[in-house]
């Protein structure tokens, strides 16, 4: 696997209104790499990703994208207008000439060949997830960057999501930034885990979830496949403000679906590879 | 039929022929209190056109742009939602063209066809502003299409796709200012936005693809007008408001005839 870099977001701080959004963060996506940003609601997951993309300009640091990079983009809760008259094939070509083969072709690898005449108004949340990936792996990205790929699909649909993004960064190389407000659970195929909490809480590898029997248990064989779990490794606490609280609380606690500052410190050794 | 009837004719139709288009953006973007808005300060460019003794059409036009970019500029703060500055926008620049107006002793002006519009009395010198100002908002139009459409159904993803977002949409707004502005002699202040709104709603029920909803909202603007002037002579009644009420029907119309039902 080749590691040139496609981007690099250097010690990025940005404010809004006020309040501390971003605070000097760090961040790289090389080529066939899948990184995962994690973090509560309002942590600044998506903010990140919009300064990674260049819609927003932070206040300090530095983004350098790859020259002649070519971004897809797959945004957070996408609805059009009931006024409009747009079928998925129109969608999917708002900003590129494509010929309706290669539409056809686009909706096939994501498995949605059948929605390319449906009215995007009439598409499922999963559908319309699958046409945003089409619309971007319509430009042949080098990195796509995906704001919640799976938020409201059903569990089954987000199992196959998963596996055809998987699949894309095999079949064409691309880089991939994923944000997710999942904590614990990452997508199997992710390379590195970034939990963001307004900084950079902790980074690392993901593990096998197949290895945590209490995981297999709660997810099926199905989703121990295609999931793995990230196991935070903070050397501080948030408090209800946001502001950092130094050192870990007082008992070590399990690893739970619920909150980031439960964690649970382990070993590196046992990982996989 | 009289010289008077074909040019209004004639400025009516001109004036659908854009507002139609122009009209299914307003209302996909949700912009239909911003032509308002705009439409408003035509009075203060009246004012400002008899002052500067320049044409007053060109004076409406100046101040719908100048009014148009005000507003597209102090919508980027956050601290008043749209809507508010709209209204205050819209009202200041009414009353201050009506203060205004009250200042000139010598001039005299018929605030009715103002408010209203004065299709009948339309000019060759008004017929040649009608049908500038609205083949090059067409033809604007045209041309800022594709990056519109892209930002209309997603800015940030029309953004990281490479489209000239912010030069579209500022292009788009003073396409509406330029509309608005020479559309005044045929509804008049006070209904202008019904020639953007109802021929695009109207259009929506049958169209299939966006360009379809563009034209067939032209085609039913300039339907509209038709049937509009033509009940005016009918039964005497004011043209503009008349041209309204025939493009409601239409519109109603259309909601009537059953549709397929479609996925």
């Amino acid at each position: 696997m080749s590691a040139e870099p496609l981007l690099t977001v250097e010690n990025v701080s940005l404010t809004l209104g006020g309040y501390l959004i971003l605070n000097d963060v760090n961040l790289q996506v090389a080529s066939s790499e899948i990184v995962a940003l994690i973090g509560p609601n309002g942590a600044g997951k998506s903010t990140l990703a919009r300064i990674a993309l260049g819609l927003i300009r932070p206040d300090r640091g530095r983004v350098w994208r790859k020259p002649g990079l070519r971004l897809g983009y797959m945004p957070q809760r996408l609805t059009v207008d009931a006024t409009l008259p747009l079928t998925v094939q129109r969608f999917v070509t708002l900003s590129a000439h494509a010929r309706r083969a290669q539409v056809q072709a686009a909706l096939a690898e994501v498995g949605a060949a059948s929605i390319i005449d449906a009215p995007v108004q009439a598409i499922s949340g999963g559908e319309m997830q699958r046409a945003l990936l089409a619309r971007a792996l319509l430009r042949e990205p080098d990195l796509l960057v995906l704001d919640e790929p799976v938020q409201g699909v059903d569990v089954n649909g987000q199992y196959e999501l998963y596996d055809l993004i998987g699949n894309l960064r095999q079949r064409r190389g691309c880089g991939i930034l994923m944000v997710s407000h999942e904590l614990h659970l990452v997508m199997a195929a992710t390379d590195h885990v970034l939990c963001l909490n307004q900084h950079i809480c902790c980074s690392g590898h993901p593990d096998h979830v197949a290895r945590d029997p209490a995981y297999l248990a709660l997810l099926g064989r199905d989703g121990a496949r295609r999931l793995a779990v990230y196991h935070h490794h903070h050397d501080h606490r948030h408090d209800l403000h946001g502001g950092v609280v130094a050192g870990f609380p007082s008992s070590p606690a399990p690893a739970s679906l619920s909150g980031e500052e439960e964690i649970k410190p382990r070993p590196t050794d046992e990982r996989d590879g | 039929m009289d010289d008077f009837l074909l040019r209004a004719l004639a400025g009516g139709l001109g004036v659908a022929l854009a507002a139609g288009p122009l009209g299914t953006f307003v209302v996909w973007r949700r912009m239909a209190y911003f032509g308002d808005a705009l439409a408003h300060s035509a009075l203060l460019g009246v004012v400002l056109g008899v002052v500067l003794d320049i044409d007053p059409q060109l004076g409406v036009i100046a101040t719908c742009l100048l009014l148009a970019l005000a507003l597209a500029l102090l919508q980027r703060q956050r601290r008043l939602a749209t809507d508010t500055l709209l209204g205050i926008f819209a009202h200041a620049a009414l009353s201050l063209g009506l203060v205004a107006l009250a200042f000139l002793e010598t001039v005299r002006v018929d605030l009715v066809a103002y408010l209203f519009g004065d299709i009948l009395a339309i000019s060759t010198n008004d017929l040649y502003w009608i049908w500038g100002g609205n083949l090059l908002a067409l033809a604007a139009l045209t041309l800022i299409w594709r990056p519109l459409l892209a930002a209309t159904v997603h800015e940030e993803l029309a953004l990281v796709e490479g489209a000239p977002v912010f030069l579209a949409r500022l292009a788009f707004i003073l396409l509406i200012a330029i509309v608005v502005a020479v559309a005044m002699k045929v509804v008049g202040i006070l209904l202008i936005t019904s020639l953007l709104i109802i021929p695009a709603a109207a259009a929506r029920r049958f169209a299939r693809s966006p360009e379809g909803m563009a034209a067939l909202a032209g085609v039913l603007g300039c339907a509209a007008i038709g049937a509009g002037l033509w009940a005016s002579l009918r039964w005497d009644t004011p043209a503009g408001p008349s041209v309204v009420v025939a493009a409601t029907a239409l519109f109603a119309l259309g909601q009537l005839i059953p549709g397929r039902i479609r996925r």
